[in-house]
């Protein structure tokens, strides 16, 4: 797994590609550590992420804590599977998921 | 059956599921369908590679069978670890907000919830959990 970044204007956009599962999302946390500490709203992009386990949805739910301190967090471009498994565990009506 | 032995560890999750996906491939498994299972075989092996073995580290065997009518695989992990049935673990309550939310027990019910059968047994020793998807 590798994460793109963009920071503009305390606005961070990340594009995670591959997987997030119990073996990427601890080293995906601490990638994303520093940036999100100083970041006012966070944007995931996962236009190129091919799916999450249960170990990407704990981190989305730390990370979505973390934000509704500040300005939020917005989820964006997920593909049918991994809304799938976002659907069943209820988690869309804890994420701001956009189109 | 194919099947690969492992040591427990969070670190051989990949080799598993390179392991399987060559099966599913082969089986012109649906990518939805593989999707899942690679789900499935994540959370099921990284709870035996936490908490399956107290001491030393034990194997894990992955086998994958893939049967018709209706065509579908069945996907098994055998440990000698402590005895513990996925099935009894408490679904978490999905209806509660995020400040109220518990972080455990929601990959077991990923797979509950993904696959189409899911069974449990404690055999000569031995932890089997059999996970059945239609492809």
């Amino acid at each position: 797994m590798t994460i793109k970044k963009e920071f503009e204007n305390g606005i961070l956009t990340i594009y995670p590609e591959g997987k997030i599962d119990t073996s990427t999302a601890p080293e995906a946390e601490i990638e994303l550590k520093d940036d999100v500490a100083a970041a006012r709203k966070l944007v995931i992009d996962l236009t190129d992420l091919e799916y999450l386990s249960s170990a990407g949805l704990r981190l989305l739910l730390r990370l979505n804590k973390t934000m509704a301190a500040k300005d939020g967090m917005i989820v964006k471009n997920v593909n049918d599977s991994i809304m799938e498994i976002i659907e069943i565990t209820g988690f869309t009506s804890i994420l701001q998921i956009e189109e | 059956m194919p099947k690969i032995t492992l040591p427990a560890e969070i670190d051989n999750i990949e080799t598993a599921t390179d392991f399987i996906n060559g099966i599913l491939d082969e089986a012109d498994c649906s990518m939805k369908a593989q999707v899942q299972l690679d789900i499935a075989l994540d959370e099921m092996m990284s709870n035996v590679a936490r908490y399956a073995y107290t001491s030393n580290v034990g194997d894990v065997t992955v086998s994958i069978e893939i049967l018709d009518d209706p065509r579908r695989a069945v996907l098994t992990l055998t440990d000698e670890g402590i005895p513990y049935d996925p099935l009894q673990k408490e679904d978490p309550d999905i209806t509660l907000s995020a400040e109220e939310r518990k972080i455990g027990g929601l990959g077991i019910y990923i797979v509950k919830k993904s696959m189409d059968d899911m069974s449990y047994a404690f055999e000569d020793g031995k932890n089997i959990v059999t996970i059945i998807k239609n492809i």
